[in-house]
């Protein structure tokens, strides 16, 4: 180990980063002042640090100039850190006697002035020149990982996740929070641009999460608690009743038929409330897990929620001798243990009533897109029949894009996917009406494999496309034509003036938004978001399914909008990422525990702080011991502890007050 | 309650049935009103699109009157004062030039103007300060069997909108409603009278007229009720322009303050409804409850 008061002999490293911080901070000047600091043997700058010519120049400069300190100044030490760390560790010095100063994101990304910015630098410089005379070698500690993986959402994210990760032979928990897993895509009717039917190439993928041995499938179910670190996270699940014990039903739904209600009578939430369903049923044909469950707002068995047993019971007896139904079930929760965590809670469609005056609620032919979904669906509540709700059939259809979305006023995102979903929706109302179909749309947006080809092919079937953004949708007539249609608004952008066009039917080309409980779940899993709330992943380009907790992982629309194809390539690289760590079979944690000094007077302040349960009181020694397992280097204890004697590794007393010297002083 | 009135040029001329209406109706809810003392010109439409700066002037000296006065909430009943006003508001504390121009303007004649007057329509403070409960109360002629087409005009949801939907808004809905009115759904109950234009490019102005006009007979409507003066003198003028271009069609418009005043049992004549060019008659039919039949004979009498 070497002791601070050794000879300290410093290299420090300045890094152009190409232009991103030699345009903003003169890296020569940089490297020249902190050269004659005291303790810095060497001082150089260079164009790429992270480059291999880069880190074998800090390897070579070690041996050749006996350094025992290393301090580079580039980038975020979120990016590099682990690098030049290795870097160093190869040269033969422990790995923490290096110190890695941002002039990038702190410094040049951030300023104009080129003076100011190379004297930020130098400050910046100077403060970890004095600190890291500080620096102490440590060891690296290494903590096994859970195998178990979580993955929280059952759409076709979470779907290809869990599949990806069971067939390679780990064991999963999909937990889901509708009854069902298939999510948003289950509901649609084909998929763009090649047409495949949703539910053909989805449902196989569901049976065989049902099926699988190595996956556990609580559906009807969520994730309330989340404990722990990378590798060893505890989960707490809360199982809603379904009144259905999911062992013995069969899933033969004679329940349904001899329900007490004859005919469905409630808005059914899969067919977006186009349909009826009875108290006692299932979401859909596919669903999975095959069982039933019992929605005790409308069972006549309960009043409000509440169990009264007053209903007659006739699917208890159609049950019979499975006797799956047990309307005393309760809300269940189950803990979990498991090393990594895949988040794919996927999105909310855009609420159309925040937007008035395209009519929707107001003009019963005035349709959201999932809607239509259902409507054109064979298995939807009309069979595939494009029924109006006032039970005439469509001549003429308004697709009015980019609804709540492109929008200050709404959202200003674009949502990706709605320009290629109206076009399929707009083949497939052409197939199923042979109605004129108008799209209405500020930019088509269709860059994907295949999709410009699709677009083409729509302009061959006949289907207009008007460019502009729509005004309104009203029942204000102005000709004998128009009378009983609704009427679109709009600026043609392309002729250059307003139009008025008479249909029957509209349909809301609604966006994506994060999901509603959005910041719940962010919270639960110590997450971050971006300003729109969806889930921020680690870097944008490198690390897009990682986020800043490690051993969580996104994928899907809770990222941002994306299609199924991207969201089933990021939902494979997730469950990849997760892989690394499970087969790794251990992690490296960073040595910043907190230690007790022995001049710890054993007043116990510290216990009840600790947020993790890691401090304990030691009789024999009445002093203080804490459990390095399960320190998370928070700092609470050592800022709190009255008579100082608490350090903290990586954080020690002279190390920062060291740093702050260093940055105000000249 | 109490708050600064400030009237403007047209409630004291051409609109003067609005005030006629607006002043008893509010007296009657127990709304105190003080006429702002030495108002000025709002600086309204043609100002504004001449000299922004000298109309932002203008209107910040009444604004800067109403916070000297003690009653700094300033109540604009007209649609065109209400919009300015509120947009001198917002040019001063979103343009620090603009600021500048209005503080040394108003320097010049001893005001100050701190920018927190809140400015305030009558719609909006019957309805979240007074409150529909307090007004159905005062309702002793239910206008039962009335049907309102109720039209808000361009200016006071937007660009500003302070206290309704923009696109949708539904104060004056929700108002009529209370006093026992039917209110048709009128989907152009934002869209723009034409006022402007109906001097300057005539055929234009009255195709808006009758395109108002009509949707509101289409959809059954008695009259159409209005919160601005230049609607009102509008869509109630040019009838005959609309009937030589277009065909008969004759629907009266009002201030919605008029039909408070009928459903709070205030006498018609007292609240300015002889003084519109298309009258406005209502009957209700015969087998109506007495009440009705009194604001009938009320109307009747005009």
């Amino acid at each position: 180990m070497v002791s601070p008061k050794q000879d300290i002999r410093i290299g420090f490293y300045v890094c152009h980063c190409g232009h991103n911080i030699a345009s903003m901070v003169d890296c020569p000047a940089v490297a020249e002042y902190v050269g004659q600091l005291p303790g810095v043997v060497l001082s150089r700058d260079y164009k790429y640090m992270c480059s291999d010519p880069g880190q074998e120049l800090i390897q070579k400069d070690i041996a050749e100039f006996d350094l025992n300190r290393v301090v580079v100044a580039s980038c975020s030490p979120l990016l590099h850190e682990h690098t030049f760390r290795n870097a160093v560790a190869a040269g033969g010095l422990n790995p923490f006697l290096f110190h890695m100063v941002n002039i990038r994101e702190h410094d040049s990304w951030v300023h104009t002035d080129r003076q100011e910015a190379t004297a930020k630098a130098k400050g910046l410089a100077r403060a970890a020149i004095v600190r890291v005379a500080h620096a102490k070698s440590l060891p690296v500690k290494k903590v096994p990982i859970h195998p178990d993986v979580l993955v929280v959402g059952g759409g076709i994210a979470g779907i290809h996740a869990a599949l990806t990760l069971a067939n390679a032979g780990k064991k999963v928990f999909l937990v889901e929070r509708e009854p069902s897993i298939g999510g948003h895509m289950a509901r649609f009717d084909k998929t763009f641009p090649t047409l495949d039917c949703a539910a053909c190439i989805l449902t196989p993928k569901m049976s065989e999460v049902g099926a699988h041995p190595n996956i556990t499938l609580w559906s009807y179910s969520d994730v309330v608690k989340m404990d722990g670190y990378v590798g060893n996270y505890t989960v707490t699940v809360r199982r809603q009743p379904r009144y259905i014990n999911e062992e013995l039903c069969t899933g033969c739904q004679e329940c349904i038929g001899n329900c007490i209600y004859k005919e469905p009578k409630f808005p059914d939430e899969f067919n977006e409330g186009l349909g009826k369903r009875k108290p006692v049923y299932i979401s859909f044909p596919q669903a999975t897990p095959q069982v039933v469950l019992i929605d005790p707002e409308v069972c006549l068995n309960f009043r409000h929620g509440v169990l009264t047993d007053k209903c007659k019971k006739t699917c208890v007896e159609a049950c019979g001798d499975r006797k799956a139904i047990d309307f005393t079930q309760k809300v269940e929760t189950r803990e979990i243990k498991v090393g990594t965590i895949i988040v794919a809670t996927g999105f909310k469609p855009f609420d159309v009533k925040r937007i008035p005056q395209y009519g929707y609620g107001s003009y019963p032919n005035v349709y959201t897109a999932l809607e239509v979904e259902r409507l054109v669906n064979a298995s939807g509540p009309t069979s595939g029949d494009v029924i109006l709700r006032d039970g005439r059939h469509p001549q003429a259809i308004a697709i009015i894009h980019c609804v709540g979305s492109r929008d200050k006023k709404t959202n200003r995102w674009c949502s990706r996917v709605c320009c290629m979903y109206s076009m399929k929706l707009a083949h497939l109302l052409k197939e199923h009406t042979g109605a004129e179909i108008y799209n209405f749309y500020i930019d088509i947006r269709a860059p994907g494999k295949g999709y410009e080809e699709f677009y083409d092919k729509l302009n061959e079937e006949g289907v207009h496309f008007i460019r502009g953004r729509v005004g309104e949708v009203t029942d204000w007539a102005m000709t004998p034509e128009e009378e009983g249609k609704l009427v679109i608004r709009v600026e043609d952008t392309l002729a250059g003036f307003v139009r008025r066009i008479p249909v029957d039917m509209v349909v809301l080309a609604t966006g994506l938004e994060p999901q509603a409980d959005s910041q719940d779940v962010r919270r639960l899993f110590n997450m971050s978001c971006g300003t729109e709330g969806f889930f921020l992943e680690r870097h944008p380009k490198l690390a897009p399914v990682n986020t800043f907790t490690d051993g969580i992982f996104i994928a899907g629309c809770c990222q941002g909008p994306r299609d199924i194809p991207d969201t089933v390539a990021q939902a494979g690289a997730a469950a990849a990422e997760a892989m690394v760590l499970i087969d790794k079979g251990y992690i490296e944690q960073e040595p910043n525990t907190a230690y007790i000094q022995p001049d710890c007077s054993g007043c116990k302040s510290c216990i009840p702080l600790c947020p993790y349960t890691a401090i304990a009181f030691d009789a024999t020694t009445q002093k203080a011991v804490i459990n390095e397992a399960l320190c998370k280097g928070c700092g609470t204890c050592v800022a709190a502890c009255p008579s100082g004697s608490i350090g903290q590794n990586l954080f020690e007393d002279d190390e920062i007050f060291s740093e702050i010297d260093g940055l105000l002083t000249n | 309650m109490k708050y600064s009135y400030f009237p403007g040029c047209s409630l004291k001329g051409l609109g003067r049935a609005y005030e006629e209406s607006l002043l008893p109706v509010m007296k009657h809810l127990g709304v105190e009103l003080q006429e702002l003392d030495d108002w000025n010109c709002c600086g309204a439409t043609a100002y504004m699109a001449v000299d922004e700066a000298k109309a932002c002037v203008l209107a910040a000296r009444n604004l800067a009157l109403a916070e000297r006065s003690g009653n700094p909430q300033i109540m604009a009943p007209c649609a065109a004062c209400y919009l300015v006003l509120n947009k001198t508001k917002h040019y001063f504390h979103d343009y620090p030039a603009m600021k500048a121009t209005i503080d040394r303007a108003l320097a010049a004649v001893g005001l100050t103007y701190a920018g927190d007057t809140p400015v305030r329509h009558p719609l909006d403070i019957l309805l979240n300060d007074v409150g529909i409960e307090a007004i159905k109360q005062k309702v002793v002629r239910p206008l039962q069997g009335l049907k309102v087409a109720s039209y808000y005009g361009c200016q006071i949801v937007r660009p500003y909108a302070t206290f309704d939907d923009q696109n949708n808004p539904t104060s004056m809905d929700r108002l009529l409603e209370a006093l026992g009115a039917t209110v048709v759904r009128y989907p152009l109950k934002t869209k723009c009278c034409g006022g402007s234009l109906t001097g300057t490019v005539p055929e234009a102005g009255i195709r808006m007229v009758y395109i108002l006009l009509n949707e509101a007979r289409k959809r059954g409507a008695d009259c159409l009720a209005t919160v601005c003066p230049l609607c009102q003198f509008n869509l109630d003028a040019y009838h005959a322009q609309v009937r030589a271009e277009y065909g008969d069609v004759i629907v009266p418009t009002v201030y919605f303050t008029q039909l408070m005043g009928l459903a709070f049992g205030l006498p018609a004549k007292q609240l300015g409804l002889h003084r519109a060019a298309v009258p406005f008659r209502w009957r209700p039919a015969p087998p109506e409850a007495p009440q009705v039949a009194a604001v009938a004979a009320a109307l009747g009498s005009i």
